[in-house]
């Protein structure tokens, strides 16, 4: 095998392309309290966010619909798999991470093991201009819980 | 047996491209995205480092020998431009920062102190954005109606129907030369004979048009043609509104400042004439002369040969393109240059734009600043091989042998 393959390979995980050909949690949701518009300016790609909140402040359910590339329907399908069942200061914290960790230097093996699935994205931190692709989703996340009403871009 | 001679002159063609000669993520690059920039002989370079190095200074203003030297340059630029197009004289060459300029130039000076309610505006569905939005802010602005005519499946423009939407209240028809989208080159003498038949200006959008086909102004029949000099071989942030002079001269000057007067005075101003009137402020002078340089160029090779050469290159790759598994081809017209939209089976533009950047292959890939084409076809974006006189048969085979990786990894 050559070896660009094998760096593409670190681009496109298996996980990855699972979530990118089977994304989890598709589709709308009819009862959403939370939605926000993602759209990346760059390619034109758009995904609308649903959550359900419940009263005590944590994450019942979230789907997301729209198009993408591999990287941006894979975040999103892992994403809304991560953040389902969690409250909403948590979904923050994971916004925060993942942002940070998508777009800074420096990469700290997490010690949340939750966080485990998330490390397939890791990939994308050597294509600067596919990074915006992996953050979509979650900066549509940070909008529909701030309750924004303009449409979260990655701008 | 010896090679065929375009073969051989391309070869010659590309050794003066020094971008052309490196090696990306390992592998010698493949340059297929001329359509969005094209890349710069060393004789351009050359042009704009030996006028920085001696001649730099402003122009029609010193009386030094240095601003007479810039002003030489920068004029003689203008004149190589008005004789590339065939423009009947050096005063309908107005130089701009690029075609998106031009176009704004005649919506905002052309068509807003005039456009009443209800005037039309007739564009065709296959328009980058910068033949669509200028038009759509004068629209706002003065209550006119921008009238689209559409394209077909194999994305060209269908005329009968064109013809069909001009009217009595059509004020002006803005239509691309060449669509940057799909390559498509559109019928322009038609439309032109059937506006000119009705007194109705016409403006092309040439950013497509001058880099692949030879263009004389005169015998198009358009009223104004807009190109930019990146997409020619020369620098960025140069540009050119051509207009029959009798329109320039009855607009409005589109900004103020500089260099666009005669006199001024805070009673009154006197405008300069053209194409001065047009020019304020400081040009970018050493992309000027870069563009000067790039029309030589060009002339040396023959706009014909170019024309030739890329016809040929384009056929090998649409029928080297057809053989890979799940292509979907995007652009079909019967008259088509140098540009060839696809996608591959079900992969996203974006991944195949990576995954062939991994193998030394530039190519575009997204909505190109065509969206309503992308609405057209039901797709939010499309890969890009755009080609070039200084490309040739490997980099195709390059280019499907990287399709052929790309299947690899979604297979």
């Amino acid at each position: 095998m050559s070896e660009s393959q094998t760096d593409m390979q670190d681009l496109y995980r298996e996980l990855i392309l699972d979530h990118s050909r089977n994304p989890r949690h598709f589709g709308r949701l009819s009862d959403a309290t939370h939605t926000a518009d993602g759209i990346n300016p760059l390619c034109g790609d758009k995904l609308k966010l649903y959550l359900r909140v419940d009263d005590r402040g944590r994450i019942e359910s979230s789907s997301f619909e729209g198009s993408g590339c591999a990287i941006s329907v894979a975040s999103a399908s892992l994403m809304t798999d991560t953040v389902t069942g969690l409250g909403i200061d948590q979904a923050e914290s994971y916004f925060e991470e993942v942002t940070q960790r998508l777009t800074s230097d420096r990469i700290e093996v997490s010690s949340d093991s939750s966080f485990d699935k998330l490390q397939a994205l890791d990939g994308v931190r050597a294509y600067p201009a596919r990074v915006k692709c992996a953050t979509l989703a979650w900066h549509a996340l940070h909008s529909a819980l701030e309750n924004e009403t303009t449409p979260a871009t990655t701008e | 047996m010896s090679a065929p001679a375009h073969i051989t002159a391309s070869a010659s063609w590309r050794s003066d491209f020094p971008a052309l000669h490196q090696e990306v993520q390992g592998r010698p690059l493949v340059y297929l995205d001329s359509a969005a920039s094209a890349q710069q002989p060393a004789s351009v370079i050359d042009a704009i480092a030996r006028y920085e190095r001696e001649d730099h200074a402003n122009v029609h203003r010193g009386v030094h020998t240095l601003s007479h030297r810039a002003t030489e340059a920068y004029e003689g630029s203008r004149d190589r431009i008005r004789d590339f197009i065939n423009a009947r004289s050096r005063s309908e060459v107005v130089l701009t920062s690029g075609t998106t300029e031009s176009i704004n130039l005649v919506a905002q000076s052309f068509c807003r102190p005039r456009l009443q309610a209800g005037d039309k505006i007739v564009i065709t569905h296959l328009e980058h954005h910068a033949n669509i939005v200028p038009w759509q802010m004068v629209c706002e602005q003065t209550g006119a109606e921008l009238v689209v005519a559409p394209i077909n499946d194999r994305g060209e423009v269908e005329l009968e129907q064109m013809l069909e939407l001009i009217d009595d209240r059509t004020f002006l028809i803005a239509v691309a030369h060449v669509s940057n989208a799909l390559g498509t080159v559109c019928p322009i003498s038609r439309i032109v004979e059937h506006a000119r038949a009705r007194g109705i200006p016409v403006l092309v959008d040439g950013a497509q048009g001058v880099p692949h086909l030879e263009v004389d102004v005169q015998a198009l029949g358009c009223d104004f043609y807009a190109f930019s000099g990146h997409k020619m071989f020369g620098p960025t942030g140069t540009g050119v509104l051509w207009g029959r002079e009798e329109l320039l001269d009855a607009m409005p000057p589109w900004q103020g400042g500089g260099d666009m007067i005669l006199e001024v005075s805070f009673d009154k101003t006197i405008y300069n004439e053209l194409p001065y009137k047009f020019e304020a402020g400081t040009p970018n002078i050493a992309g000027v002369v870069g563009l000067g340089a790039a029309i030589d160029y060009l002339q040396a090779i023959g706009m014909q040969n170019i024309a030739d050469y890329e016809h040929d290159l384009h056929t090998y790759m649409v029928s080297e393109l057809k053989k890979v598994d799940g292509i979907r081809l995007f652009g079909e017209a019967r008259d088509q240059a140098s540009v060839q939209s696809f996608l591959l089976a079900d992969i996203h533009s974006h991944d195949l734009g990576t995954i062939l950047d991994h193998q030394g292959v530039a190519i575009r890939t997204g909505h190109h600043c065509a969206m309503p084409v992308m609405q057209r076809f039901g797709i939010s974006g499309t890969a890009r091989a755009s080609l070039a006189f200084y490309n040739n048969r490997d980099d195709v085979d390059r280019l499907t042998a990287a399709l052929g990786k790309a299947s690899e990894i979604f297979a």
